[in-house]
C-alpha cells in the first residue's frame, strides 16, 4: 500500500505529463492545419501535371523510343525502396506502419530473389528498418533541419534517385509514405515512381478527345517532364506524409491526454480513500484511549 | 468568339494566379508565343523567361524558370517549376539561379552540355529583361 505522500507525488507527475501531451496535441493541431494547407496548395499542380503526363504517356508509351523512365529498363531485378517517415516519434503508429509495409514489401522481393536497395527519408523509419534490412541501405536523406518541406527538398531527393537510375543502380523505384485521409486515418501506401505509371483520370475520355500540338515534340517534352514528374510525386508524398504525421501525432496525444486524465481520477480516489482510512484509524485510537481512562 | 480565357499559373507549392485574361505571352522552349482566346490546343515546354498576362485589370509579369504550358481554346495553364511575380524577383534570387545553372552546366555530360549552357544563357537574358 503506497503512502499518502507517494500517491500525491504520483498524481503530480501524471498531471505534468498530461500538460505536456496536451501541449503537444495543440502544437500538432496547429502544424496539421499548415501541413494540410500546403498539401492543398500543391494539389492543382500535381493534378494538372498527371493529366498531361498520362495523355503524353499514352501516345508515346507504346513506341520503342519511349524514355527509360517511362518504359523501364526491361528488368525488375534490382528494386529501390524509398521509405519516407518522420524525423520525430510520439506520433502513434505512423512511423511503424510505414516501416512495416516497407518491410513486408522487401521480404516479398527478397523471397523472389530480387536485389533490394533501401533509401530512407526521415530518421524514424531508418531506425525501424535497420535491424532487419540494415545491410540493404544505400542512402539516407535527413530532413530534421527542414522546418517546412519545400519543392527544393523533393527536387534534391529526386536528383539523387535519378542519378542512381542513370548509373544503372536499380530498375524499379517505389516510394512508401502515409496517405492522409483524415486526422484519425492515415493509410500507409506504396507507389511505384520509376518506371512512371500514371493513373487514368476519371475524365480520361474527355482529355483524350483534345488533340494537342506539341512543341518541341512529344518525345522532347516527355524527356523534359519525366524527371520533373519524379520530383512532383516525391513532393506530393512528402506533403501527404507531413500532414499524416501531424494528424497521427494529434490523435496519439489526444489519447495520451485522456488516459492521463483517467489515471489522475483513479489515483485521486485512491488518495482520498487512504486519507480517510488514516483519519478513521486516528479517531478510533483517540476514542479507545478516552474510554480506557 | 470568346474574347477572354481562363489563365492559371501554378507552381508545385502554390497557385500564383487564376484570372481571366485576353492575352498571355509564354516563353516557350522553341521561342516566345502568345496565347489568345480560341488558340489551337498546344502543349509546350518553357525556358526561363518572363510570362506576361494581359487581363481586364491590366498587365502582370511573372518570372518563370521552366516547366510547361497547356493552351486550349478556353484556357491557358502554366505549370512552372518556379514562378514569382516579376516585381518580387531580387538580384540575389537571380544570381543564385544563375550560379546553380552554371554549376549544373559545368558538371553536365557532353550530350546535355549544350542544353545546360542554353539554360544559363536564358537565365542571364531573364536577368537583363527584369533589370535587376
Amino acid at each position: 500500500m503506497p503512502s499518502l505522500k507517494d500517491l500525491k507525488n504520483r498524481i503530480e507527475s501524471v498531471k505534468s505529463t498530461r500538460k505536456i501531451t496536451k501541449a503537444m496535441q495543440m502544437v500538432a493541431a496547429a502544424k496539421l492545419r499548415r501541413a494540410q494547407e500546403s498539401a492543398e496548395a500543391a494539389r492543382p499542380y500535381a493534378e494538372r501535371f498527371n493529366a498531361v503526363m498520362s495523355g503524353l504517356a499514352q501516345s508515346v508509351g507504346g513506341s520503342d523510343s519511349a524514355p527509360r523512365l517511362l518504359a523501364g529498363t526491361g528488368s525488375d531485378q534490382t528494386q529501390l525502396l524509398i521509405v519516407m517517415t518522420a524525423e520525430r516519434g510520439l506520433c502513434g503508429g505512423f512511423n511503424g506502419n510505414i516501416a512495416k509495409l516497407a518491410k513486408t514489401h522487401a521480404a516479398k522481393l527478397v523471397a523472389e530473389g530480387k536485389t533490394v536497395k533501401i533509401l530512407t527519408v526521415g530518421k524514424k523509419g531508418r531506425d525501424a528498418i535497420k535491424r532487419d534490412y540494415g545491410d540493404h541501405f544505400v542512402g539516407h536523406v535527413d530532413l530534421s533541419d527542414v522546418k517546412r518541406v519545400g519543392y527544393a527538398d523533393a527536387q534534391s531527393i529526386a536528383k539523387d534517385v535519378l542519378t542512381r537510375f542513370d548509373a544503372g543502380e536499380f530498375d524499379v523505384a517505389t516510394i512508401f509514405f502515409a496517405e492522409f485521409v483524415n486526422v484519425v486515418t492515415q493509410v500507409p501506401t506504396a507507389k511505384q515512381i520509376i518506371p512512371a505509371s500514371f493513373e487514368q483520370s476519371e475524365d480520361g475520355d474527355a482529355a483524350e478527345s483534345t488533340l494537342y500540338d506539341y512543341e518541341p515534340s512529344e518525345e522532347a517534352i516527355l524527356a523534359d517532364l519525366l524527371p520533373r514528374g519524379v520530383a512532383t510525386q516525391i513532393f506530393t508524398a512528402l506533403l501527404e506524409n507531413g500532414a499524416s504525421e501531424q494528424g497521427a501525432r494529434m490523435s496519439a496525444m489526444d489519447n495520451a491526454t485522456r488516459n492521463a486524465g483517467e489515471m489522475i481520477d483513479k489515483l485521486t480516489i485512491e488518495f482520498n480513500r487512504s486519507r480517510q482510512a488514516v483519519i478513521t484509524s486516528e479517531l478510533i485510537e483517540i476514542i479507545s484511549g478516552a474510554e480506557a481512562l | 468568339m470568346a474574347d477572354t480565357m481562363q489563365f492559371d499559373l501554378v507552381s508545385p507549392e502554390r497557385k500564383l494566379a487564376s484570372v481571366t485574361a485576353t492575352e498571355v505571352q509564354i516563353p516557350g522552349a522553341d521561342g516566345d508565343m502568345t496565347a489568345m482566346p480560341d488558340h489551337a490546343p498546344v502543349i509546350t515546354t518553357l525556358r526561363p523567361g518572363v510570362l506576361t498576362v494581359t487581363g481586364a485589370d491590366g498587365t502582370s509579369r511573372y518570372a518563370v524558370t521552366g516547366g510547361f504550358a497547356e493552351v486550349t481554346p478556353a484556357a491557358t495553364s502554366v505549370l512552372a517549376e518556379r514562378a514569382m511575380p516579376a516585381e518580387e524577383v531580387t538580384a540575389d534570387v537571380i544570381t543564385q539561379l544563375i550560379a546553380d545553372a552554371t554549376e549544373a552546366a559545368s558538371n553536365a555530360p557532353d550530350d546535355t552540355r549544350d542544353a545546360a549552357n542554353k539554360l544559363v544563357a536564358d537565365m542571364e537574358a531573364l536577368r537583363a529583361e527584369l533589370g535587376v
